[in-house]
């Protein structure tokens, strides 16, 4: 557990390192749902190239690592049903919120914003519950 | 130039998920599950990626980015109706599957047949988005007369 945890605060100066280049050398917030979103629904079509990039080291840096060390597991359910509706949610509530865990929780609280950390309360709260009702009460999970 | 930091940062983003732990939708969960077997890396990380962005923003006072003509100015300090609702909506998604849109994008590689359902329909809501909100801009009689 505690290997767990010291790779944790290793991965998490990784992330904080990316957002603070991402920060002081192109003035943006690093904000996944944002960067994502903004690709999806047209808002931001004149940074695709920008976006593009990041989403592309986003996914193909990870991918290269996993493979070099043989794969990684991600362990995410089987039930379709349940992955859609996360899904959804995921992108509408953070486009409505306009942040998830990188933008209002890395970015937000960082710069003790109080959207940022009234966010980050809300889905905490919002995901505890939920995994205590689906995982221990009802049993889908 | 603008193009190569951001797959600098996306890469870096990446790799500090995957090193973390966080690509892994039961550590996740784990964290969010306080009457199981409760996982704290989650705070670990969140920590270690906040400490050095907290840096980060305290160098940009009186400064401009290198490659931009300026900061992002903060937002209104407004909580509304639509930061409430939409990350409660996020929080319940983030429960249900244990991704949200990073590590959704950091494991698409690896994430088998689930991950790429989970990323079609978080897309899918990003897309229908745009509607809602703006309905969730107009005055409450609005939305319920």
């Amino acid at each position: 557990m505690p290997m767990d945890w010291i790779l944790g605060l290793f991965g998490g100066l990784l992330i904080g390192t990316a957002a603070a280049l991402y920060l002081l050398v192109s003035g943006r917030i690093l904000g996944a749902s944002g960067i994502i979103g903004g690709l999806v629904d047209g808002s931001a079509k004149h940074e695709w190239a920008e976006r593009g990039a990041l989403l592309a080291g986003l996914f193909a840096v990870p991918a290269i690592a996993a493979f070099a060390v043989g794969g990684s597991e991600t362990h995410v359910t089987e039930n379709w049903a349940v992955l859609i509706a996360a899904g959804l949610l995921v992108g509408i509530g953070t486009r409505l919120a306009n942040g998830c865990t990188s933008g209002h929780g890395v970015c937000g609280i960082s710069r003790l914003s109080l959207r940022g950390i009234v966010a980050t309360v809300f889905y905490i709260a919002a995901g505890g519950l939920t995994v205590v009702l689906f995982k221990h009460v009802w049993g889908i999970i | 130039m603008r193009a190569f930091i951001s797959f600098i940062a996306g890469g870096l983003f990446g790799l500090g998920l995957l090193i973390s732990g966080m690509t892994d939708t039961t550590k996740v969960q784990g964290w969010l599950d306080i009457f199981g077997a409760w996982d704290p890396t989650l705070a670990f990380v969140m920590g270690g990626a906040i400490l050095p962005m907290a840096l980060a923003w305290l160098f940009t006072k009186g400064r401009k980015p290198v490659l931009a003509a300026s900061f992002p100015t903060p937002p209104k300090p407004e909580i509304g109706r639509k930061l409430v609702i939409g990350s409660t909506m996020f929080g319940m998604g983030w429960g249900l599957s244990g991704l949200c849109p990073g590590p959704a994008v950091a494991s698409l590689s690896f994430g088998g047949a689930g991950g790429l359902i989970f990323m079609a329909a978080m897309l899918v809501g990003m897309v229908l988005a745009p509607p809602i909100r703006r309905r969730l801009d107009q005055p409450t009689a609005a939305v319920y007369g």
